[in-house]
């Protein structure tokens, strides 16, 4: 290689402005975020398998995780996109887990329902395995949305349908369960004491988030006593 | 042995030519994107992780594989190397079989490097079998960019079509579920195209079937679906190396 010093002064000065025009052009631009953004209609599953080239588990969640960008999405097309993802990798909890955990739990009530009617009507495809989110759906139809049929008509959904030996006790009685004289931070409690002892429980990052939410919740109790 | 000694020196060329230094890299881009992601993840973090592992090293494995072959043939072809070898003693079916296996050989090192930091997230069975797997794929890769290397003689059409094949395999399985849908029009029109994407998919050896993500994440494959993957694959590296023998055999230097 030949020395610094024998490159032409004009094409190093050109280099060096080059560089400074890019960061100063994409810094001018802003981070890329999607938060503001609209978000698309969703695409078939079919279009999303195409699209994965043969890796749906990670497309699945790579979707999630891009969907989970959106500030303030429309929920039908939100919700076209959860069924989707859901098609392509369907033993993935995430979408349920977003649908139940974060989308249901907004302070629009006719949002809610629209993520709360996606949970019960996945949970009837695989009720094995997609019963915590219906359990978690029945507390907030009946301490959020204040609608104690709704809640009921979950609970009577979990007991006829799940039915599976690894499905904890309470799970399978969820209407006495609803019916019983208990706050939400109380049932919240009970409920994910249950998926940790079941072992449903042990991602680390769904245990941080959730632990984050009963803070919230406690705060959110304790501040309304007052 | 002549193949064996050719193989060595294909091995040789990979190892002087950085691969070795390409797979860490891509070993380390796909961490530092699992640990990335492992941070934005509300649940399944560890699913996730495994995922994109699996997913990002199975891409960088089989272009690493038919770039490797690729340049590492045309750079022979046009440096007359190859015009060299032939005036030695050795058939052609050696000269050829010595290469590929040289290249399998890179793909396989290449697939065991790349199932190893999976055994974080896997069991070990489950790795093993990823990685045996992709050691087959990997094959499939080399037979296919040294046939079109070899045929085509200039690197962009070789490695285009070589990805073309590779892509199209991917995505056969998705593309005639598209063809069969229930909403798909009962035209003749309709009818013809799903028998010709049917016909495309007979030649096309069954990649969806092959290094499954979620053998990594769910269930291992039972063994007559695993035997049925990897053998589909072996089958068509056959075919694969037997079409560029054909070709090698015709060709006049």
């Amino acid at each position: 290689m030949r020395p610094v010093a024998a490159v032409p002064r004009w094409i190093v000065a050109i280099l060096g402005l080059s560089v400074a025009a890019q960061v100063g052009w994409q810094v001018s631009r802003g981070a890329g975020s999607a938060a503001d953004a609209e978000l698309a209609p969703a695409p078939g599953a079919h279009v999303l398998r195409l699209a994965s080239f043969g890796e749906p588990e990670a497309a699945a969640r790579l979707a999630m995780v891009h969907l989970q960008s959106y500030r303030d999405p429309d929920y039908r097309r939100l919700i076209g996109w959860l069924e989707s993802i859901l098609e392509l990798d369907p033993r993935s909890q995430y979408p349920l887990f977003s649908a139940a955990r974060v989308y249901a739990e907004t302070s629009d009530a006719t949002s809610s329902r629209l993520a709360l009617d996606f949970v019960q009507r996945q949970f009837l495809r695989d009720p094995a395995r997609r019963w915590p989110w219906l359990a978690h759906a029945a507390l907030l139809a009946k301490h959020r949305l204040k609608d104690l049929p709704l809640a009921r008509r979950y609970a009577q959904a979990l007991e006829r349908h799940a039915t599976a030996p690894g499905v904890p006790a309470w799970a399978q009685q969820m209407e006495i369960f609803i019916l019983e004289d208990m706050n939400e931070l109380e049932a919240a409690k009970i409920l994910i004491g249950s998926l940790l002892q079941s072992g449903a429980l042990h991602d680390p990052a769904e245990l941080r988030f959730l632990k984050r939410k009963l803070e919230e919740l406690e705060a959110r109790l304790a501040a309304g006593k007052r | 042995m002549p193949a064996a000694t050719l193989a060595r020196s294909i091995l040789l060329e990979a190892r002087r030519g950085g691969l070795p230094w390409l797979a860490l890299a891509a070993v380390a881009l796909a961490l530092g994107l699992a640990a990335f992601l492992s941070q934005v993840a509300l649940t399944e973090s560890l699913a996730l992780q495994a995922a994109v592992m699996a997913a990002v090293l199975r891409a960088c494995a089989v272009f690493l594989v038919a770039a490797q072959v690729t340049a590492s043939t045309l750079r022979e072809i046009q440096d007359k190397g190859l015009e060299l070898m032939l005036s030695l003693p050795l058939s052609r079916t050696t000269q050829y079989l010595g290469r590929l296996a040289g290249f399998m050989a890179c793909g396989a090192a290449l697939a065991a490097v790349f199932a190893a930091p999976l055994l974080v997230w896997a069991s070990p069975t489950a790795a093993a079998l990823w990685g045996a797997s992709l050691a087959c794929e990997a094959a499939l890769v080399a037979a296919a960019a040294l046939f079109f290397a070899m045929t085509l003689g200039q690197f962009v059409p070789a490695i285009t079509a070589t990805a073309g094949l590779y892509l199209l395999a991917r995505s056969i399985g998705a593309i005639q579920a598209i063809a069969a849908g229930p909403l798909a029009e009962a035209s003749l029109a309709s009818r013809i195209a799903q028998h010709a994407v049917d016909a495309v998919a007979l030649l096309l050896p069954q990649l969806e079937a092959l290094t499954r993500t979620s053998w990594l994440l769910y269930e291992l494959p039972s063994p007559g679906a695993y035997a049925a993957a990897v053998g589909g694959a072996l089958l068509y590296t056959v075919l694969l190396a037997a079409a560029g023998l054909f070709d090698f055999h015709r060709r006049s230097l």
